[in-house]
Parts: structure tokens; sequence; C-alpha cells
């Protein structure tokens, strides 16, 4: 069976098209401000650091979801490393409490400059759950209550 | 794309995207980043630990004595459509996760009364037809619909022998943030998925208990020692439309 | 001896207006689905238990007349009927616009149709509609590979081969087509193999009515020269083609009512089913069958305004038949506990109704639009049509190579 990986698509070079072509038009008036120089402004996420160094999370943030994704929805893997959950209760505004309401929320404010649009927000939850969300902390499994058949069998 | 560029990138980047990505600097030290991070197995006697995947060792699967089931009583409905953020309607492009199903004997005349749902079949017929991929098996039995890559067309509602599918017919907010669902895709029964995964029982098995009936067992099929295991083995059960032979893994008692 | 093909003239006014109006039809149809794509599927009749709706009858109907348009092709290239040959570029024509106009229906239903590209990149090859869409995109190559070996001196030397691989295709298509029916164990309306012949027969009927109005209509619109020797053979085939379309539904029927277990779904089709009753005994047997056979096989049937009637009749009649497959198919309740009594608040045990709105219709509407856009784009810019098909110029093809 295929591996789900729709983010590799058409869309992906029409938008690099685009952020090339507003790239361009950028880059006349401020030619040696270094890339990046222009980022919009971003609030800083929650905690000491990100859950990888910042510039790898700046370029690779969406490959470590989209590796997420499907561990978690084909294999049940639940780790929260990379979790979207994990994303959104770090990153969620001071303000608006989210990470995708207004142009200047988290997960908003480079896509909008850089024309990507991600619909992960119609089924994502853009808010942190009003209770913490036990997949979004580390949780030990013995923490959780048992079901009516638990067995060893699931270890393997 | 130029060679110079792809020099930066690990193995895993994909060469068209660094060009998108250059506003974010070059400077990125990627340093191999692990993508699953410090996976601990935890040997723990109950389920698995959170780094762990889904494995065949466990058939998930749930026995329903309809003698138990009280009529009337639709608390595991409630209770499921409250965890996953289904709203309570029951129009006919409203999705339903579970229904309580009455049935009349027409012979005898006899009365059952049941909750139906993904069957969580071993030969999901929603699987077979599904042109992307997107309805699939989890390796320990769950059917689940990948609504990353669900295009919506429902032919997986057209071979599904249950209804147990639902199409989200309008745009949705305020989700559980535990359970993504969001127009356009179909989805169903997930087994709670999201609770399974960290050993706790599917929300209807929860509420039913709660009320002690106590009419729906959730459980390892594959493990001899489990309940539901030990039951099944002892007492007739049925599956829905057996003549399919779809090995369901959802059984009731009782009919 | 050689057929001259020329484009048509295409500057009346008459013309754009016509061209105007399509175009009209295919925005508004466009407009509809993003209507649909941006409120959700609730703004159409469609619902979680009638899970396919009028799209997906304009839809089928255009894909199965899709296969059967090229026929006539066929019948010229793959059995060696001279008098078909100068027919070939416009059946090869049609047969892609038709089934464009279906695509876009059948996509544009889609609950995420902005996904497209997924649903052309990852493949479940255990999947009938995976293999569809291999099917239809591969329908497309072929033909226009078929086209090119019509229209192009260069590609002469493999008309012949060409011809046959693309009748093979358009069988194994429309085979393809009918399996999404065929194939669905779950309701007793479709669990059957004789689905894929079945709509084998559908498409040379469906196909062929098709191909017959837009002849007529080009040559009439052109005072173009179209002799009686095209027309009849094409009408008596139409005839034939009914006749066994008429022959499958009766087997299919036949079958069902042998069986105890489908008297409920048969006796609600043919007797109790309200709009799915008459739709089958009017629309399809009336209309689409009775009517129609009449008309080709009586003097009636040598006048042309006869047989565009007949060949109209015939397209409604397979709607109506595509109605009554599909939602009819979808109105039966599924059995869930044969031997029971069965009721839920999700609909279980009750015969589904289904009213369509409008944004729906008139996406299926837009569908056809498009494929009649298309058709009449291509015939104005290409070398499609003949300038005569008088019984002099087509007798001069016989026996010619
Ligand atoms: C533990 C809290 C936490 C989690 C979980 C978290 N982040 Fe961060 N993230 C941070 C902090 C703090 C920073 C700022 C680091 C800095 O400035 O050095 C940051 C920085 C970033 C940056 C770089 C922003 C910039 O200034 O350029 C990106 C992109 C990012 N995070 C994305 C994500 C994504 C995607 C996820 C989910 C996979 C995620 N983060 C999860 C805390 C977190
Ligand atoms: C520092 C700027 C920045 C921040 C902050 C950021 N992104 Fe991105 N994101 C990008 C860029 C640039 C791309 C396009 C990369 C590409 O396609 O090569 C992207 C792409 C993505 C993609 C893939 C989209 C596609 O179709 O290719 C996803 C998913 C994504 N981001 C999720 C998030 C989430 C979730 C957050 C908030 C936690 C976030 N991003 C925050 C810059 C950012
Ligand atoms: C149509 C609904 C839908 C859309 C759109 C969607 N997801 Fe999901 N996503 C889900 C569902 C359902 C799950 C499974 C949740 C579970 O089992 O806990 C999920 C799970 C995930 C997970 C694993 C769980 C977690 O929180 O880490 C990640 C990562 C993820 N999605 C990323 C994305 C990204 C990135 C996007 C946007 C590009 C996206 N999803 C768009 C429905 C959706």
């Amino acid at each position: 069976m295929a591996r789900p990986d729709n983010w590799l698509s058409m869309g992906r070079w029409l938008r690099l098209a685009a952020l090339f072509g507003a790239a361009a038009v950028l880059a006349v008036p401020s030619f040696e401000a270094a890339a990046g120089a222009d980022l919009p402004k971003l609030e800083r996420g929650k905690g000491e650091r990100c859950v990888e160094d910042t510039a790898t999370m700046r370029r690779h943030h969406m490959d470590f979801l989209k590796h997420q994704r499907d561990d978690t929805l084909r294999r049940g893997i639940r780790t929260t490393k990379h979790s979207l959950k994990g994303c959104v209760e770090c990153h969620a505004s001071e303000k608006t409490g989210s990470v995708a309401s207004t142009k200047d929320d988290f997960c908003m404010a480079c896509h909008t400059y850089a024309a990507v649009k991600v619909d992960c927000w119609a089924c994502h939850a853009t808010k942190p759950p009003a209770k913490p969300a036990q997949a979004a902390l580390p949780a030990g499994p013995a923490a959780s209550p048992m079901m009516s058949a638990p067995s060893a069998g699931a270890a393997k | 794309m130029s060679e110079s560029k792809q020099e930066h990138l690990t193995g895993s980047e994909q060469p068209e995207s660094a060009g998108r990505r250059a506003f974010l600097g070059t400077s990125a030290a990627v340093a191999g980043a692990s993508l699953v991070p410090g996976v601990i197995l935890y040997s723990a006697a109950q389920g698995r630990a959170p780094g762990e995947p889904a494995s065949s060792a466990v058939r998930w699967g749930m026995l329903i004595d309809t003698a138990k089931c009280g009529d009337g009583c639709s608390d595991c409905v409630t209770a499921c459509h409250d965890e996953n953020g289904v709203a309570h309607k029951t129009g006919p492009q409203d999705p339903q996760w579970i229904r309580k199903v009455d049935i009349r004997n027409l012979q005898t005349g006899a009365r059952h009364s049941l909750p139906m749902l993904c069957q969580h079949c071993e030969h999901p017929p929603c699987v077979d037809v599904c042109p992307t991929g997107a309805s699939m098996k989890r390796a320990d039995g769950i059917v689940l619909v990948d609504r990353h890559i669900c295009i919506g067309c429902r032919y997986c509602m057209m071979a599904c022998p249950y209804k147990a599918r639902s199409l989200v017919h309008e745009p949705l907010t305020d989700q559980n943030p535990e359970v993504p669902r969001g127009m356009g895709c179909v989805e169903s029964c997930t087994f709670c998925v999201q609770r399974v995964d960290r050993n706790e029982t599917p929300a209807c098995v929860e509420a039913c208990n709660a009320q002690g009936h106590n009419a729906m067992l959730f459980g390892n099929l594959n493990d001899p020692e489990s309940e539901i295991a030990r039951t099944v083995k002892t007492y007739a059960t049925t599956e829905v439309r057996a003549d399919l032979n779809l090995n369901t893994g959802v059984r009731y008692q009782g009919i | 001896m050689n057929i001259a093909f020329r484009e048509i003239e295409g500057r009346s006014a008459g013309f754009w207006l016509f061209f105007a109006a399509l175009g009209l039809l295919a925005l508004i149809g466009v407009s509809s689905a993003l209507y649909m794509e941006h409120h959700g599927h609730i703004v159409t009749g469609m619902d979680n238990q009638i899970v396919w709706g009028m799209p997906h009858v304009f839809a089928v109907f255009l894909i199965v007349a899709a296969s059967g348009a090229l026929n006539v092709a066929s019948i010229g290239t793959v059995f060696g009927k001279t008098p078909y040959k100068p027919l070939n570029r416009l059946s090869g024509l049609l047969a892609i616009a038709l089934l464009a106009g279906g695509l876009m229906v059948l996509v544009l239903d889609l609950g995420r149709a902005d996904r497209l590209i997924v649903a052309m990149t990852y493949y479940n090859f255990k999947s009938i509609f995976a293999w569809n869409v291999i099917l239809y995109n591969g329908f497309f190559a072929i033909v226009i590979a078929y086209l090119w070996t019509m229209m192009d001196r260069a590609g002469g030397a493999w008309y012949q081969a060409v011809g046959l691989f693309a009748f093979v295709w358009r069988l194994v298509l429309t085979t393809g087509t009918g399996a999404i029916f065929g194939f669905l164990v779950a309701r007793e309306a479709y669990d059957a193999a004789l689905y894929a012949p079945m709509f084998i027969v559908f498409s040379f009927n469906y196909g062929l009515a098709v191909f017959l109005l837009v002849l007529m209509g080009f040559y009439k619109w052109t005072d173009r020269p179209l002799g009686d020797m095209v027309v009849l053979r094409l009408k008596n085939l139409l005839g034939v083609f009914i006749a066994a379309s008429f022959y499958f539904v009766f087997v299919y029927h036949i079958t069902n009512l042998y069986f105890t277990k489908h008297h409920g779904l048969e006796a609600f089709i043919l007797t109790s089913g309200g709009i799915h009753t008459a739709l089958f005994w009017v629309g399809q047997m009336l209309l689409g069958y009775a009517l129609p056979l009449a008309i080709l096989y009586s003097n009636l049937g040598n006048s042309r305004a006869w047989i565009a009637l007949a060949s109209a009749l015939a397209i409604v009649g397979g709607l109506a038949q595509m109605y009554v497959t599909i939602i009819g198919g979808q109105a039966w309740p599924i059995e869930l506990f044969p031997g029971y009594a069965v009721s839920s608040s999700f609909y279980d045990g009750v015969v589904h109704s289904y009213s369509p709105s409008g944004v729906e219709i008139l996406l299926g509407i837009g569908g056809v639009a498009v494929a009649l856009l298309l058709t009449t784009f291509a015939v104005k810019v290409l070398r499609f049509l003949p300038e005569r098909l008088d019984d002099e110029t087509v007798a001069a093809l016989h026996g010619a190579k």
C-alpha cells in the first residue's frame, strides 16, 4: 500500500514558485540582509527550548509532523516529542490562546509570509485543551487505569 | 535544485522543499535528529509504551451481551459521542459512531436491543475498496480512516455492511484536541484508539460498566487468558452478517 | 478514396450562442461544486444513507457513455467496417469529452476535492476504484493516441494496433465501472457479477445514442450532407443495443426474483418503490426501451427527427436507469439482521428517501455541458468531421482500404 505523503504535492511546487517570486521582490531592497532576517515576528514558545534545536525546527518541522502523523495513525506510536498536540501546547499565543486563529499566531505567521496553506486546523484543535491533555504530557503507562482484560501480549 | 543546496540536506529531506525553506536560514545545523526520540521500551506488564508500535500479537475485540444491554439505555452512545466530540444529533446527515438498534425476530417475536458500531473486521470491505489506502487496519485490528489522505469518495460507506461509517457533512469547530475530525472526510468508531493507546477502555464500555450493565466487554482476543477470549471460547457468540466471512472484532451474545 | 475532413465554421451567432450557453452551464456546475466544497455536503440531498447521489447518476452515465461512444471507431478499425471509418474521429473525440465531463463531476463531488492529488498518487491496488483511476487516465492517453493515428500521417502505421488496444481497454474500463457496483457485497442490489457485462451493453446503448444525436446535430447545423447509409446503419445498431440492454435488465431482475432473499428488493423496485418504481417502468422501460424500439423498428425510423427523438429517449432512459441503480440500490435498507425487523436512530431497516438539491443537479448538468463544450470546441479548431457523408461518398469507401 502506498505510504501517505500528500505533502509532496503539486501545491508545493506552486507555493515554491510563489515563494521564489515573493522572495525576489523582497530581496531587492534588502539584498544584504541575511536570509531569515525579515522573518515575521514570532511569539516565543513555552519552556526553555523547542523539541529540536530552533534552526532544525524551522526547516524540518513539517517533516517531523508528517512522520509523527503516520507513526501515530498507522502504527499507534504515541510519543509526544513531535506530536502536533505538543506544538499547540507550547506555542499557543498568550493573547489569542491559539496557534492559528489570527495571522500573527505561531503557526500562521511564517505560513502567511511564505504563502503556505495547511489544512490541519480544519480538524486539529488550535488551542490546548482546557485541562492539560494526557497525551501531550509524557505520561508513563503505569499512571493509566487498566482495561478490562489487559495482557502482556501487548508487549510483544 | 542546485547541487550545492542539496549538500545541506539530510537524507530524509526532499530536495524540492529546500528552496522554499531557504528564507529560514541555511545555518541549520542538521545534526541527524532522531525522528523517534528516546524510545523507551517499558517492560510494563500492562499494554505498550507510547513509543512502541501496535502489534499483531494483540487483536482488540468487543463482546456485547444483549441480555444485559438495557432496552432504552443509550449511555454508550452518549459517552462515545461526548468522548469523540460528535454532536448528539440524529438527522440523516449527522455522523453516528455508535447507535442503539432494536431488533424483533419476525418468527418468534423475540426482541433485543444492542449497540451497533464499527465491527473492526479482520477482512474489512471498507479497507479493500478505499482507493487511496486511507481506510486501514492497524496491526492490532483496529480499523481506522487516515483522514490525512481520505478524499471523501464514500466508497467505504457503500461497502460497509454495518453502516458504521459517516461523512462529516459540515464544517466543525471546537473539536476535542485528542480527536481531530473535519468536514469532507469519512469517519467511524475508532475503538477510542486515543484511549486504548494509553491502556484505557473505549468510552462506551466504560459508560456501560459505570451503569452497572456490564454488557460490553473489551479486550485482546489473541490473549487466551483475557476475559473476552475465555468468554468467546466458552459461550456461543454471534457475528453480525457472519455469512460475509469478515471475522468481525465485535461479537454479540444473546441473539 | 480519401475522405476530406474539415473544421466547422462556427462563426454564426447561433454557434456562439450555443457555445456561450454551454459555457454558462459549465460555469454554474463548477460554482455549485465550489459552493458544496465550502459548505460541505450538508447543502446536498446526500446523507449517510444515500451516500452517492445525483452527481454520481450523471457521472456514471457520462463515463459509461464515453466508453460506448468509442464503439463506432472500434467497429471501423477492429471489425473492418469501412463505412464507419469516416466517423472514427468524432467517436474518439466524444469518448474523451464525455469521460472528461463525467470525471469532472465525480471529482468535484468528493468530500475533499482539494485532495485530488492524493487520489492520483496513492493507490490501494485492492480497490476497484483505484484501478478505475488508472483505467480512466489510460483511456485518455490511449484515445488521444488513437486520434493521432487517425489524424496524422505519421501515426497511420499504428492505426490498427492502437485501435485494437483502445477497444480492449474500453471493455476493461466499462467492466471496471460495472465492478464498482458488482463487488459491493454489503448491498443487495449490487452484489452481482452481472454488473460488468450489463454495464458494457449499457455503454453501447448510451454511447451510440449520444453519438447519433451529436452527429445529426452537427451535420444539420453546418448544412453538411449526411446520407441515409450512415444514419440508418447507426439507428439499426442503436435498436440492437437497446434490445440488448433490455435483455440484461430482464436477466438481472429474473435472477433476483429467483432468489427468495432478494424478493423484498425486487418488490421495492418493481412495485412499491415510489419514484424508483416510476423511473423503472416509465423512465427506463417505456421511455428508454419501448418507445425508441418502436420508433426505430417502424416506419418512423426512416425519419431523422424521429431517430433523434429515439436517441434522446435512450439517453433519458439511461439516466433513469442510473438513478434506479445508484439511488434505488441505496434506498433499499441494508439487511443487518436477516429475519429480524430492525429500527434505530440511524434509519436502519427503513427505506431511505432522497431529494436531490439544486447544487448537485447543476453540478451534474455542468458535466454534460463540459462534455458538449469540449466537443464543440474541438470540431471547430480541428478536423474531426468529414465534409460530406452523403451516400455516394460513403459508398465509395466500400471495399476501399
Ligand atoms: C516544550 C515546549 C515546546 C514544544 C512541545 C514545541 N515547541 Fe517549538 N519552540 C519552543 C520554544 C521555547 C521555542 C523558541 C526556541 C528559541 O528561540 O531558541 C520554539 C521554537 C520553535 C520554532 C522556531 C521559531 C523561530 O523563532 O524561528 C518552530 C518552527 C517551532 N518551535 C515549531 C514547533 C513545532 C512544529 C512543534 C511540534 C512538533 C513544537 N515547536 C513543539 C517550545 C516548544
Ligand atoms: C519559522 C517559520 C514557520 C513556523 C513558525 C511554522 N512554520 Fe510550518 N512551514 C514553514 C515553511 C516555510 C513551510 C514550507 C516548507 C516547504 O514546503 O518546503 C512550512 C510547512 C509546513 C507544513 C507542510 C505544508 C505543506 O503542504 O508542505 C506543515 C504541516 C507545517 N508547516 C506545520 C506547521 C505548524 C503546525 C506550525 C506551528 C506549530 C508551523 N508549521 C510553524 C514555516 C514555518
Ligand atoms: C480531516 C481531519 C484531519 C486533518 C485535516 C488533519 N488531521 Fe492530523 N489527525 C487526524 C486524526 C483523526 C488523527 C488521529 C488522532 C488520534 O488517533 O489520536 C490525526 C493525528 C495526527 C497526528 C498524530 C497525533 C498528534 O497530535 O501528534 C499528527 C502529527 C497530525 N495528525 C498532523 C497533522 C497535520 C500536520 C495536518 C495538516 C497538514 C493534519 N494532521 C491534518 C485528522 C486530521
